[in-house]
């Protein structure tokens, strides 16, 4: 089983690079279980979109 | 129209300076490329097409002369391990032993709201230049920047893996960075 150090590797990787389908599997599998990760998960994108709007909210 | 003017250039010189500060982190070095970046535009502004932004064409300008300024870093042998190691540290706090968060992520209220609160991006700002500076690097380059991965790693001279490593890193300190001081006080 992913714990959390590397889910969250995963979740993060997963902008930067196409995730492998059992990679894929393992992610969210491990996110159906915890919730934490679910938050992180929602909290990177929001991260992502935060980031690329700076420029304009300088 | 073929030019534009140098005054019009010249206000836009603020933001540009908080744009290089973001990247650079380096009061200085920022005033260098800015100054720069003006000289450039307006050398060449009989190239700048009527059409586009004098904002977007400067930061356009702007963002050559950073990356000029990065790659020098880049070459240089020292890339801060000392800072690299204090990273790694925060990094692990945020995990017990057996790899589970040792405080679980709370969820935020209502995020897409923040983004309309003048006071969310200051706080965005100060997340960002509070992050290790090699985290920071690469985290603006990938996000600010929109610059795609292989570009990255090829302009720090960093092996692909660490480049995904550091911006992992980058985003787990700026969310805690963001939780403690902005999402984490709704609660
Ligand atoms: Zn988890």
């Amino acid at each position: 089983m992913l714990d959390c150090k590397h889910n969250t590797e995963l979740l993060s990787q997963s902008y930067d690079r196409p995730l492998t389908l059992r990679e894929k599997m393992a992610m969210r599998m491990h996110l159906l279980m915890c919730r934490g990760c679910r938050n992180f998960e929602k909290q990177l994108a929001f991260i992502r979109k935060a980031a690329r709007e700076l420029p304009r909210k300088l | 129209m073929s030019a534009i003017d140098p005054e019009a250039l010249q206000q836009q010189r603020s933001y540009l300076l908080r744009y290089a500060m973001l990247q650079l982190r380096d009061p200085h070095l920022a005033e260098d490329v800015v100054q720069e970046t003006l000289v450039a535009a307006i050398e060449n502004r009989s190239g700048f097409a009527a059409q586009s932004q004098p904002r977007t064409w400067l930061v356009g300008i702007l963002k050559h002369k950073i990356m000029d300024v990065l790659r020098k870093r880049a070459r240089e042998p020292q890339l801060s391990v000392a800072e690299g190691e204090d990273e790694n540290e925060l990094v692990d706090a945020l995990f017990r032993q057996n790899g589970r968060w040792a405080s679980p992520p709370q969820n935020w209220n209502e995020p897409e709201q923040a983004m309309e609160n003048a006071h969310f991006w200051e706080v965005f700002e100060q997340c960002n230049r509070r992050m290790p500076l090699n985290s920071a690097r690469a985290f603006m380059m990938r996000e600010f920047m929109e610059m795609s991965t292989d570009e990255i790693c090829h302009e720090l001279s960093i092996s692909t893996t660490n480049c995904w490593v550091i911006l992992h890193r980058a985003r787990l300190v700026l969310r805690e960075c963001l939780d403690l001081n902005w999402f984490g006080n709704a609660r």
